[in-house]
């Protein structure tokens, strides 16, 4: 390799099998030379790997596939031969919602269906009162987040854009929000969640595993044009990414591999933080109770770091159901080629072992089974929706 | 808004002073509606209260994504925008990604309308950073005489030289190793310190 590569990320604990990939020599071993590039939002991300200023990048899944799709910007066709992250996510919310939703809660407080409904409750006595709707914050139109949001809610019957108001948050700005009472609760990835309980200012209500089993959320991003072009450093890329994502999930490596990340030029936060989110050990309140989830992230392990077109049709599928998108089978198989297990194949050297049927691998908390050979039929099956499929 | 009325342009920056080239750049364009937005806290509620048709944000800034959320149809956001650049502006794109700036046309501007804005933008942060840089250069130059300055007295004293013949001590070394008087200069004093 002549010319080094540009991958940007942005710092969050899912880049984790990129920095490591480069921090710890996997690229290097592969013949790659290779910079990183912190970014501050994903606009630059995906406008930078748009123009060609970044080869690759952590990218949220969805993003991905609306630059794919040209939503909400210009249209540029990306592929995704790796899969960062499963999960990952929290939902956290300000004390005083979290009182609120526990004295109207009927049931388990671990239990989404029952959380959703509580909110609902609190969502319908705030109205009658005159009081201003709750605010939400996410990352990103097109984020696993802002979908997580909105699926927990509307299985309790809240509409997220008429009854509750959800509002865009860089991860760094959220815990000072939930602080200042500019938003009542947020669903962001770590280690944001965890430095709002540390702050005392949030509580941990539910881990993104519990909306959803199994949910794409940061893809190493490619664009397809450069792919075609390169399919030896695209290999070579895959094969470092998944050596380094099998190294961040050895239980004897997580200490250094949490002191990698808090360094200041990745992520820059306590390696104890890291250390919990690597470990699915989450304080979740000031008091210090612990929940502890194997599912909470998934970097290397269940494979995980096949892209499973399946969850890129579901993601297409909230965008259609939120209006972002319009329904047709053509944008549905863009979407899903988007994400291509077969370079990821190709390039690691496995078959047979991922290929087994993985239609029902989302396994939401509510709603029927998720078939992408029937997304209308799955989308009909919600009362709350934007879109007509 | 009327065809001839000047839009209304918010400027969303955390540095003053490009926010400052920039305001008057679009002003001595004939652009006289403009506002700078330096607090990122309610940038969205900021944004409704002045109701822009243009919003300019630099790269640098987390709250572009907050931005991006302008284009959705929700009740959190009562004017969407219509459209960024269009596929045919890559080349705009370009320029302003590189330039560190990005626009947003809010709905009900003319697209060709925004053309001599971003325009305009871009060449301001090229300027600023030109700007930035000539700081940059002017400032380590001034480093660089104060360290040649105690190096030559550190020679003087050192070796009974005079101020002249210690510059061209320090010169030829310099020339001699292919280096800079500065690094020269710095290497004396380190090697000074370390021999008290």
């Amino acid at each position: 390799m002549t010319k080094p590569l540009h991958i940007g990320f942005i710092p969050l604990i899912d880049a984790a099998a990129l920095i490591v990939a480069v921090d710890k020599g996997f690229t290097e071993a592969e013949g790659l030379d290779v910079a990183l590039v912190r970014e501050v939002s994903w606009s630059n991300v995906r406008d930078k790997l748009n123009i060609g200023l970044f080869d690759a990048a952590h990218l949220l899944a969805p993003v991905a596939i609306a630059s794919s799709l040209g939503l909400g910007h210009i249209k540029v066709a990306i592929v995704a031969p790796f899969n960062l992250s499963l999960n990952g996510n929290a939902i956290t919310v300000s004390s005083a919602l979290h009182a609120a939703i526990m004295a109207e809660i009927n049931g388990d407080r671990f239990d989404p269906m029952a959380t959703a409904l509580a909110l609902s409750r609190v969502v319908t006595t705030r109205r009658k009162r005159g009081a201003e709707p709750l605010t939400f914050g996410m990352t990103f139109p097109f984020s696993t987040h802002n979908y997580q949001l909105r699926f927990w809610m509307a299985a309790g019957g809240i509409d997220p854009d008429e009854d509750v108001r959800l509002v865009v948050l860089p991860p760094p700005y959220m815990v000072d929000s939930i602080a200042s009472g500019q938003v009542d609760g947020f669903c962001v990835g770590a280690p944001w969640n965890s430095i709002a309980v540390d702050r005392g200012v949030g509580q941990i209500l539910h881990f993104g595993s519990e909306i959803l089993a199994r949910a794409a959320e940061k893809v190493l991003a490619i664009r397809q044009g450069w792919s075609e072009k390169n399919p030896q450093a695209v290999a070579a890329l895959v094969r470092a990414a998944a050596g380094a994502a099998e190294f961040v999930e050895q239980p004897e490596n997580r200490t250094e591999v949490a002191r990698i990340l808090a360094r200041p030029e990745y992520v820059g936060v306590d390696a104890d933080v890291i250390l919990r989110t690597l470990e699915g050990r989450l304080k979740i309140s000031a008091d210090g109770t612990v929940r502890e989830s194997s599912r909470y992230l998934l970097v290397g392990r269940e494979g995980a770091p096949r892209p499973d077109p399946v969850q890129a049709s579901w993601l297409y599928a909230q965008m259609v159901r939120w209006g972002q998108a319009a329904a047709s089978p053509q944008a549905l198989t863009t979407a899903m080629a988007v994400f291509r297990p077969d370079l990821y194949e190709a390039a690691i050297g496995i078959q047979g072992e991922h290929r087994r049927d993985r239609s029902n691998s989302i396994r939401a908390f509510a709603g029927p089974d998720f078939d992408p050979a029937d997304l209308a039929g799955y989308l009909a099956a919600f009362k709350l929706r934007r879109g007509l499929p | 808004m009327g065809a001839e009325s000047s839009p209304k342009i918010a400027i969303v920056d955390e540095n003053p002073i490009r926010a400052a080239i920039l305001e008057e750049g679009l002003r001595e364009a004939g652009f006289t509606d403009v506002v700078r937005i330096n607090e990122m806290q309610s940038l969205l509620s900021r944004i409704y209260a002045l109701d822009p048709d243009v919003i300019v944000i630099d790269l640098e800034n987390p709250s572009r994504d907050v931005l991006e959320q302008m284009f959705q149809v929700s009740r959190a956001v009562r004017r969407p925008i219509a459209m960024f650049v269009d596929q045919s502006d890559a080349a705009s794109i370009q320029a302003s990604v590189d330039a560190g700036v990005s626009a947003y046309i809010v709905d009900g501007l003319k697209k060709e309308r925004l053309k001599p804005i971003l325009d305009l933008c871009i060449s301001r942060f090229n300027a600023f950073s030109r700007l930035q840089d000539e700081l940059d250069r002017t400032k380590s130059a001034l480093e660089d005489r104060k360290v040649i300055d105690r190096a030559k007295g550190i020679l003087m004293k050192a070796k009974g030289l005079s101020e002249e013949e210690a510059y061209v001590l320090l010169r030829s070394t310099a020339m001699r190793e292919k280096k800079k008087i500065g690094e020269i200069a710095q290497s004396i004093l380190t090697a000074s310190e370390l021999l008290k």
